[in-house]
């Protein structure tokens, strides 16, 4: 008799409280080697600055969140972060909303298609991050610049997207609805658009990370406030303490809306799982 | 001789007004194929008309003119005596793929024509007509029951009674059903066959059934068009050819079981009708086709039939 192995080789089915335990360990790995690498180093020199203890890190974050900052009166961490996604949320919405329309008109339309399709092409193989100057130079280093950048980044990519399930909806699809009565744009918004939608949202799911990408890009280059802009800020004075507890911030806003946005995808268009994957 | 095409003229001009669905002269032509070649009948409303063929003959391609998907490459085609248009209400379509949209529960489905025909005040006002309509629809195909579910959670066969609801709820002129029950399994077929022959002898429809089965278009039919590429005529050896419709039988209504399925006579026509149009190697003269149905008609060029 053959035993299936729990973790080695090809056979291997390690279960479902194993898999937890296993994706555990490299986190369990980090965390260890950071803290053993500043209990060291903060022994030889209580005031070293790069492997803060969490005790110190908790200490910095209590003070970012709870108390004002004494040169601009502000709730130093609730700020960045309100500020931060304001921009990254108008600059999604924009791109969003944006290669929604255009996708939809490319793949319902063919001479929407026969227009638009070699540009939106071209626009998203340019590389948005080297558009920034630009951006800066045309809208100035204000809120606009950012939010525009954000939006170059991501619309191509959805409009394509959103034009790729387009035109594979079968024709037959649209032929039907036609005899059922719809006018043309009914069959856009009625027919195309419920089918292409969950995809859709997949495919901004899957664009934060870039819109995340151009964000931090520009708060970092210029900006007066933000996530990003208070990472680059901690890193002139060597300030761990902060860094460290902003990427974490980041890392977990970004988790959470994608979990979000993923369990609503599930919920709301439950025929999609059994369509698609 | 004139006075003889002159009839002739007068004929084709009340069939033309009075039928369903008329072709004269059809031509389709794709870049390097000539697929529709000189396509000539005519269906008259209640029937039950078959439309077979062998694989590659040129059926689907007549479906989507039809349809109004494609254009004719010359020719007229008439849908209740007016230039076929664009895919509208007038015509109801069952394909054999995709018959439901993924994203609505059966009810949906089925309602989809009343609600995408109308603006959303008429659809506020009228949204209870419309949803007892729609179950008096989903009652007739027997699958009331299941209303709320999605096409994922239905077999095939139910996934194609809920497609006959949707295209009867729009009441169209013409129900034209391309290969409708040919991915299912050979039961759940015959059922099928059975039940539609049910509903379309009570709501009097009008049905161009295509399907590349013989069996079932002869069970099913209260006429056959047989279309093919497989004949001859005197445009000599050399010439690109396209189908014809080189068979046009009427059949008797019969008794809905598929027992008759086995019956000599039954297996005799099905037979003669593949020795006629499914036989490579039998090439008949256009002038010697099986045209027997009272609608039915055939406008040869002078190349055709030199005689």
């Amino acid at each position: 008799m053959v035993r299936t192995p729990r973790f080695w080789g090809i056979h291997a089915d390690p279960g479902l409280r194993l898999n937890w335990m296993l994706g555990a360990i490299p986190f369990a790995l980090m965390l260890l080697i950071y803290l053993t690498a500043s209990h060291i180093k903060l022994a030889e020199n209580p005031s070293y600055k790069l492997l803060p203890s969490p005790y110190k890190m908790a200490l910095t974050v209590k003070e970012l969140i709870l108390y004002p900052n004494t040169f601009t009166g502000e709730y130093v961490l609730w700020n960045d972060t309100v500020k931060s996604l304001h921009r990254i949320s108008l600059g999604i919405f924009w791109g969003a909303a944006v290669g929604l329309l255009l996708g939809l008109a490319m793949g319902v339309f063919r001479g929407c298609k026969g227009l638009l399709l070699p540009f939106v092409s071209f626009v998203g193989t340019v590389p948005a991050l080297a558009l920034l100057p630009i951006l800066f130079i045309a809208f100035g280093v204000d809120e606009l610049a950012k939010v525009v950048l954000i939006f170059l980044g991501i619309f191509p990519g959805i409009a394509s997207n959103v034009y790729l399930k387009t035109s594979k909806i079968p024709p037959e699809h649209i032929t039907k609805a036609l005899t059922l009565g719809a006018s043309e744009l009914g069959v856009t918004f009625r027919i195309v658009l419920p089918q292409v939608m969950p995809s859709f949202l997949d495919t901004v799911r899957l664009s934060l990370g870039s819109a995340g990408l151009f964000l931090i890009a520009a708060e970092g280059i210029a900006s007066d406030g933000g996530l990003a802009y208070r990472i680059f800020l901690a890193q002139r004075g060597n300030n761990m303490d902060v860094i460290i507890p902003y990427v974490m911030w980041i890392t977990l806003i970004f988790i959470a809306v994608d979990c979000i946005l993923r369990k609503f995808i599930n919920w709301k268009y439950h025929w999609y799982a059994a369509e698609e994957r | 001789m004139q006075r003889r095409k002159d009839k002739m003229t007068a004929d084709l001009e009340t069939l033309r007004k009075k039928s369903i669905l008329y072709f004269e002269n059809v031509y389709k032509e794709y870049d390097t194929k000539l697929v529709l070649d000189n396509v000539d009948f005519a269906v008259s409303a209640g029937e039950l008309c078959s439309l077979v063929g062998p694989s590659g003959c040129g059926k689907s391609t007549l479906f989507r003119l039809i349809v109004g998907e494609e254009r004719t490459t010359s020719g007229l085609i008439l849908v209740e005596g007016h230039p076929v248009g664009f895919p509208d209400t007038t015509r109801g379509i069952v394909y054999q793929r995709y018959p439901l949209y993924p994203f609505l529960s059966v009810l949906d489905n089925v309602l989809l024509g009343r609600r995408l025909s109308n603006n959303i005040v008429a659809r506020m006002r009228h949204k209870k007509e419309f949803e007892e309509e729609a179950m008096y629809y989903l009652e007739e195909v027997k699958l009331a029951q299941d209303k709320d579910k999605f096409s994922g959670e239905l077999s095939g066969g139910m996934q194609q009674r809920v497609a006959i609801a949707q295209a009867l709820i729009m009441k169209p002129k013409i129900l034209l059903m391309d290969e409708p029950f040919s991915g299912l399994d050979q039961g759940v077929r015959e059922h099928l066959q059975v039940f539609l022959l049910e509903i379309w002898e009570k709501f009097k429809l009008t049905i161009l059934f295509v399907t590349h089965n013989l069996t079932e278009a002869v069970y099913l039919g209260t006429r056959i068009l047989v279309l093919s590429q497989h004949y001859t005529d005197d445009r000599g050896p050399d010439v690109m050819r396209g189908a014809k419709i080189v068979g046009d039988y009427q059949l008797e209504r019969k008794a809905a079981s598929t027992a008759v399925k086995v019956t000599e006579e039954f297996n005799r026509l099905v037979q003669q009708i593949g020795h006629e149009g499914f036989d490579p190697l039998h090439l008949q003269h256009v002038k010697k086709f099986n045209l027997k149905h009272h609608d039915s008609f055939q406008t040869l060029t002078k190349e055709e039939d030199r005689g």
